[in-house]
């Protein structure tokens, strides 16, 4: 546990630079607004319409399918962790085929909800 | 010791003071933000008791998968930050104090009536197998804990199909 | 307690000092290697003030320009995420390298100092965390701008990110399996011997095509050309950092090569053996040199990929990374646990 404090040191000084810098730039730097260079960018011409318009539902299945596998990967890492410990020796090399059989399974069935999602259209994103 | 105990009150209070800010922002973004302030905390607070593995999965899943989430819900919604909401039912709110109160008091029943000594203790800094070391829940999910493996499994493939259906009806 | 302190601090310090010259001078280099592949010579000019140095002073002036450029807020801005936005880029990006190591242990005014700053038992899961929770910069700079072409940027950019992000998880994984620990220390220390040349790639001929899952996963998470629509020139305008000026603008700029040398660093630790090399055990010295040459190599090697190969297009993008890497790395797994089940 105590390996963690550099983690926290590290935090606090990166922390401390970007304040840094953003503090310097405030100050450094000139600060002229007018009401060209305060207008949001669209190629020179005035901006037409507000950028707050509804976005496509596309973003929202990409970061639902991405949660999901990254569960599956979240539990992948411990098994991987311990499977050649397991395999090799140890309290728990009689259940090695056990250990190999279950991660199979698991990943079989995430396999088909990728093949779902896959056969769904839901990973072509020129529709 | 006492320097556990600084820890702990410090991400304690970070942990506390975001979720409050969660309920008194009015802009669902800086809601969310404040949410992964949180996760962040008890992340922290997860380490201190040793448990290393959870507290690097809980900002891998929670605050950078499921919060990515939110935030893209909530971009792609487009809910504006500054309306004032309006209220429906005015007499909700005098109901809402006693049954907060008595929240309160459950609470502090449960945690006071915990006594200390039946605690398991928090293991010493070389305990490989400590609960929720890589090791121990490396072992345990394959052996104590396979049939809720198995099961989640299975819960993560009718999330995926659940969300396909929920979202293709109205895009078809 | 204190020296313990004290020694992390310095190291932290030292490793920052490094880290931030190391990334000025990888922009020099990727503007000198961008010009001799394009056959031209690039900034050769800059010195300081008598003293030629071949332009070897240009990431400094630079800096220095960038520093009193006018720093604009867009008016209808969200002003705190607009300014938190680089803040959120750039400091998960330098806080992964405290967990790498650059070399054995070196002894130095009588105390035997380990080459890395701490040691952590889930090391590899720590920097994926890092590398999940830098994708909130991009898509909350992206919303903060209120410009629609950053908001379009931002949301391709992180969802780009999101969908690489899994293949480098289960990469990752596959080394895991291999080494049978999380701690980059252990997968180093693990990866001596045979003259310093034990490294995972010849000792697990199967590795080669983890890393190079890994490493286009990683050009894809960097935003790198062949993967860089989302902050094309011309076709997003800049992408989510169209409205930033100034400092802002420099540390989405330090914060993207902060994330290749990562990237580099990890698939040197994990891939190439870390510090190992001929004859460190004698030299510990050799170790951070060895390490630093490797680093070198993989970054050379992803310029020379940004300025030879085409962009994709978006969704020939996304395709390659949920139809293509993601299920080779899902095979890579069974591959690579079914042969260590039956070759013990």
């Amino acid at each position: 546990m105590v390996n963690y404090v550099p983690v926290l040191i590290i935090l606090i000084i990166a922390i401390g630079m970007a304040a840094i810098i953003i503090i310097l730039s405030r100050f450094a730097a000139k600060n002229r607004p007018t009401r060209e260079k305060l207008m949001p960018y669209e190629c020179g011409v005035e901006p037409v319409g507000t950028a707050r318009e509804r976005q496509s539902v596309k973003f929202y299945l990409v970061a639902m399918v991405f949660l999901l596998f990254d569960i599956e990967a979240v539990f992948l890492v411990p098994w991987a962790a311990v499977f050649r410990g397991v395999v090799q020796s140890g309290p728990y090399q009689h259940l090695r085929y056990v250990f190999y059989g279950e991660m199979m399974v698991f990943m079989v069935v995430l396999f088909v909800g990728l093949v779902y999602v896959w056969r769904k259209g839901i990973l072509e994103w020129n529709r | 010791m006492g320097q556990e105990k600084l820890l702990f009150i410090i991400f304690a209070v970070i942990a506390i003071a975001s979720a409050l800010n969660i309920l008194l922002q009015r802009n669902p973004l800086y809601s969310a933000l404040s949410l992964i302030g949180t996760l962040v905390a008890l992340s922290a607070l997860y380490v201190t008791v040793r448990a290393e593995f959870i507290a690097a999965v809980q900002i891998v899943v929670y605050a950078g998968a499921i919060m990515v989430l939110f935030v893209f819900v909530i971009m792609l919604l487009n809910a504006p930050g500054n309306q004032l909401q309006l209220e429906r039912q005015k007499g909700l709110r005098y109901l809402a104090i006693p049954f907060a109160g008595l929240m309160i008091a459950e609470m502090f029943y449960v945690v006071l009536s915990i006594r200390l000594s039946t605690l398991p203790p928090v293991p010493a800094a070389n305990a490989e197998q400590a609960v929720g070391t890589t090791w121990s829940i490396g072992t345990s999910l394959f052996t104590d804990y396979l049939l809720p493996f198995e099961v989640t499994s299975v819960l993560i493939l009718m999330a995926v199909v659940g969300a396909m259906v929920l979202a293709r009806r109205e895009g078809e | 307690m204190t020296n313990l302190l004290l020694e992390w601090i310095i190291k932290t310090l030292v490793i920052l000092l490094i880290l931030v010259t190391a990334v000025a001078y990888v922009t020099l280099m990727e503007r000198k290697v961008m010009a001799w592949i394009q056959m031209r010579v690039g900034p050769n000019r800059v010195g300081l003030g008598k003293f030629k140095l071949w332009g070897l002073m240009q990431p400094l002036a630079d800096g220095l320009k960038m520093i009193f450029k006018e720093d604009i807020i867009p008016l209808q801005a969200n002003q705190w995420l607009y300014v938190l936005a680089p803040a959120i880029s750039l400091v998960p990006a330098l806080m992964t390298f405290i967990v790498i190591p650059y070399g054995s242990e070196i002894t130095l005014f009588g105390r035997t100092i380990e080459l890395h700053v701490t040691r952590l038992n889930v090391g590899l899961l720590y920097v994926l965390a890092l590398t999940s929770v830098g994708v909130y910069g991009i898509v909350l700079a992206g919303w903060s701008s209120n410009n629609k072409y950053s908001l379009m940027g931002g949301l391709r950019s992180s969802a780009q990110m999101i969908s690489y992000e899994l293949a480098l998880g289960l990469s990752i994984v596959s080394v895991v399996l291999y080494s049978g620990s999380l701690d980059l220390v252990e997968i180093v220390d693990a990866q001596r011997g045979f003259h310093g040349l034990a490294w995972n790639i010849f000792h697990y001929p199967l590795l080669i095509l983890v890393f190079v899952i890994f490493y286009i996963a990683s050009l894809a998470e960097t935003n790198r050309t062949p993967f860089d629509l989302p902050e094309a020139d011309s076709e997003l305008v800049a992408g989510y950092h169209t409205e930033y000026s100034s400092m802002k603008f420099v540390m989405f700029q330090m914060a993207e090569y902060l994330n290749l040398i990562t990237a580099s660093s990890i698939a040197t630790t994990l891939f190439f053996g870390g510090w190992n090399g001929p004859s460190v055990g004698r030299l510990p010295f050799l170790g951070p040199v060895y390490f630093t040459i490797k680093v070198l190599a993989l970054i050379f090697l992803a310029m020379w990929i940004r300025y030879t190969v085409p962009r994709f297009r978006y969704d020939q993008l996304m395709r390659f990374g949920w139809k293509f890497l993601l299920p080779a790395s899902i095979v890579n797994i069974i591959i690579s646990s079914t042969v260590i089940l039956f070759t013990r």
